[in-house]
């Protein structure tokens, strides 16, 4: 019968075949992809043997846009079609881009009501669109790296992005046909790759400071499991903005107000960047910019001079780090090592002022532009179901508060920052007026009282709620947030038990609509088969459900189910095998669905058992036995 | 899907319902569970099972998180003997203990002109942290006598003493972001 074929190994589904998954460092400036190749993380180069792929893309009428090295190649001679740091403005509306040093680089279509979008060639392309191209590249390099699709892929994010940051990066991994996995704090991720490799027990600080934001986390390591007690920072302070200063110190020296174009303007910030690379190892250096007679910037420049430069940033910095010891309660004595990640750790200042602030000497042994990329390697393999030595739990935090608009403009928190997730929370509401049937509500994250200080996320509308009289209503709103630190709200009408449908509109960001248009008119222009992609993932996915629920059905199917039960289940496998054998992604879709349906109530009661026996005290070894017996059957 | 968590949350880490908890047992126990609950070890499986992760990894978390703060763990206690707080329609206290309420805010209230504030902030985090302690065995105290009305009013001056606890914080923030 169809059941014991699927389970036995090297069928349908080869279950012991290693499933491949990456872990990817989506950087400001660089990206990174890795993965845990023959038991040890590793990062993957491109086609031209480079492991860090700059985050740039070019977009020409003539070609497909060119993502790393080759496009940033383009930068001087086509500033505006040569797009960086989109990183930026990933989840941020109009007035965060006019903010921006971006807004004086490029043009920005700022049309209220619709996401901003950076003006190209071919047309216009939000930061979501650019980055999903850089993360089609990063899939690229690994599929051909590793051989074969991937399942999914571990995207690391800065642990102080916000709601709409998060939401924004898993918009643009689906645009890029990504699976993801988790979306994993870098910090996080970075602790993963330091503990793991030193093997410490102990409150660890992760100072992590990149091309464009800054986190700061402390975390609890003990015994595989990582646990963030605090997490602080600056989604919009890195090392372009010493660049940027450094520039504006090298302009303002050559007698000049500003520079007269874009181009030059690269070109000068090309040269900050050298020179700030070139004095993390000497004293002193000079420079040089000839453009003209009247533009030509040269000088010396010493460490001292950058210092002074850079130091009032740098001190932007420290607040977060005081931040973080008073909410998690911990001294500096208590901490027991200062682990620095991203590349602008490598400026000597940056290293003196953290390892004077916590008062012991920072770790700068692993190499901080690729301890992100491993660590999220190492967490794509685990989740991919590859099973390890290592025997991790990530336990992390939601880094800013939320909270609900009551009256007044004032902010009532629901959530607050550096509570461990998954959590939910319900609050509860009633209606003020007779025969009210919908209400809204203005959620918003932040930290401060009013609703205008802090960052919008979502209006929700509560619809179809029952006409009665005033306050007869007693309307129940869950607060979910995920692992990944998304939030999802959900409605009940206590007395009656309905549901409340819910119209959220995203302050920042993208409807589902918006994205599957998105997703339409990107699959209109690309020039790769995408019926095949899209073919490709359903039979993924596909395999990956079949496995789940068959590997559930011979651990205790027989225990759960009536025969007929089972015997409908079983069906509906083989009705997904049959398909998974044909060419037809909309059936295989189909089939997926149904049999996710059909098999729904066995998954409900399989759990609410293991509920129990948790609850009643039973022995850890049986436990996983039943709790993870879907692990166990495809372990290699 | 819903999950029958029915239990309380002193059940779900195999205490009996008292407030002296140790803080050991919560870590290990929290861990010990959350190895086989979190939405990581379900990465792939299928939505429902997903699903039902998400949720009974966040009541984990919020048991954890209850029963590791001791004023939630008194509220919690409080409820489970069916106690309700009131907080918004009964606001009759101890004049004495109002007193004390105001000389506390001013003192905090004075702190930012102080010659060393983060001194006078921190002389007036230790007297809260007294009485947050002394909070905590009267509860107790009257927890274990079984004097829920004692044990209610505990909990109701101990709210102000966090209050106070959480301003004296984000004053010491502002402080750190005016450097």
């Amino acid at each position: 019968m169809a059941l014991l074929q699927i389970s036995e190994p090297g069928q349908s589904q080869a279950p012991h075949q290693r499933r491949l998954a990456v872990g990817i460092d989506l950087g400001t400036t660089n990206s990174l992809v890795a993965s845990v190749i023959s038991g040890s993380a590793s990062v993957l180069k491109d086609e031209h043997e480079q492991w860090t792929i700059p985050s740039v893309v070019h977009y020409s009428t003539n070609h497909e846009p060119l993502v790393g090295k080759s496009a940033q190649e383009k930068a001087a001679s086509d500033p505006f079609n040569t797009i960086r740091s989109a990183k930026r403005l990933m989840g941020k509306g109009a007035n965060d881009v006019q903010q921006s040093w971006l807004a004086d680089h490029y043009q920005f279509d700022l049309e209220t009501g619709s996401i901003p979008a950076f003006k190209t060639v071919v047309g216009n392309k939000s930061a979501i669109e650019v980055s999903a191209d850089i993360l089609s590249k990063l899939r690229a390099t690994a599929e051909q790296t590793l051989g074969g699709d991937l399942v999914g892929a571990v995207i690391t994010v800065p642990a102080y992005f916000d709601d709409a940051q998060r939401q924004a990066t898993k918009d643009a991994a689906a645009l890029s046909g990504i699976h993801v996995l988790r979306l994993l704090n870098e910090p996080t991720a970075a602790a993963v790759a330091y503990g793991l490799d030193s093997g410490t027990d102990g409150v660890v600080a992760i100072y992590d400071l990149g091309g464009g934001t800054f986190d700061i986390s402390l975390l609890k390591m003990q015994r595989g499991v990582f646990e963030v007690l605090a997490t602080a920072g600056n989604t919009a302070l890195g090392g372009d903005d010493f660049d940027n200063a450094i520039a504006d110190w090298m302009r303002t020296r050559a007698g000049l107000e500003q520079m007269p174009d874009q181009s030059s303007h690269r070109q000068l910030l090309r040269l900050a960047r050298s020179v700030k690379e070139q004095l993390s190892s000497q004293d002193k250096t000079s420079y040089a910019l000839n453009l003209s007679d009247e533009i030509n910037i040269s000088g010396e420049i010493s460490v001292a001079d950058v210092n002074a430069i850079i130091e009032p940033l740098l001190k932007n910095t420290l607040a977060p780090c005081r931040q973080v010891l008073r909410d998690a309660g911990i001294a500096k004595t208590d901490v027991k090592a200062v682990v620095m990640v991203g590349g602008s750790t490598r400026v000597p200042l940056v290293r003196t002022m953290v390892s004077e602030f916590f008062d012991q000497p920072v770790l700068t042994d692993i190499d901080p532009d690729q301890v992100v990329a491993i660590g999220a390697a190492v967490q794509a393999n685990v989740l991919a179901g590859n099973k390890t030595d290592d025997d991790l739990l990530l336990l992390d935090v939601i880094p800013l508060s939320l909270g609900l608009e009551t009256m007044g403009g004032l902010v009532e928190k629901i959530i607050p920052r550096n509570t461990t997730i998954p959590i939910a929370r319900a609050q509860e509401f009633t209606t003020y007026k007779d025969g009210q049937t919908a209400m809204a509500l203005h959620v918003v994250q932040g930290e401060r009282e009013l609703v205008s200080d802090c960052r919008s996320l979502a209006n929700f509308e509560l619809r179809d709620i029952p006409a009665r009289v005033a306050g007869a209503c007693r309307i129940q709103v869950l607060f979910q947030v995920d692992a990944d630190g998304l939030l999802s709200v959900s409605a009940l009408e206590k007395e009656s038990g309905v549901l409340a449908s819910i119209d959220v509109k995203p302050s920042y960001g993208l409807s589902d609509g918006e994205i599957e248009q998105m997703l339409k008119a990107s699959m209109e222009h690309a020039s790769e088969d995408v019926q095949k992609r899209a073919l490709a993932e359903q039979k993924v996915e596909g395999r990956r459900v079949v496995e789940a629920i068959s590997s559930a059905l011979e651990a205790d199917g027989d225990t759960h189910l009536s025969v007929d039960e089972r015997t409908d289940i079983d069906a509906l496998i083989e009705t997904l095998l049959e398909k998974l054998e044909q060419d037809n992604g909309d059936a295989i879709k189909q089939a997926i669905e149904k049999l996710e349906a059909g098999s729904s109530l066995f998954v409900e009661r399989r759990m609410n058992a293991s509920v129990k026996q948790l609850m009643a005290g039973q022995e850890i070894e049986e436990l996983e036995r039943t709790l993870v017996s879907s692990d166990a059957s495809r372990e290699t | 899907m819903q999950v029958d968590f029915s239990n309380n949350y002193f059940e779900l880490f195999e205490l009996p319902v008292q407030f002296d908890v140790s803080q050991d047992h919560l870590d290990t126990r929290f861990r010990s569970v959350q190895r086989y609950l979190h939405p990581d070890k379900f990465a792939a499986a299928s939505d429902a099972e997903r699903r039902w992760s998400i949720q009974a990894a966040s009541f984990v978390n919020e048991a954890y998180q209850c029963l590791s703060a001791p004023i939630k763990r008194a509220s919690y206690i409080l409820s489970l003997n069916g106690i309700t707080l009131d907080e918004e329609t009964d606001t009759q206290m101890s004049p004495m203990f109002l007193m004390e309420q105001m000389e506390l805010r001013e003192a905090i209230g004075d702190a930012p002109d102080a010659s060393d504030p983060y001194a006078a902030l921190d002389k007036i985090a230790a007297q809260l942290n007294d009485g947050r302690r002394n909070s905590a065995d009267e509860f107790s105290q009257a927890a274990s006598n079984e004097d829920w009305q004692q044990a209610r009013t505990v909990v109701r001056q101990w709210q102000f003493l966090e209050k106070l606890v959480s301003e004296v914080q984000s004053l010491e923030a502002r402080l750190d972001d005016a450097l």
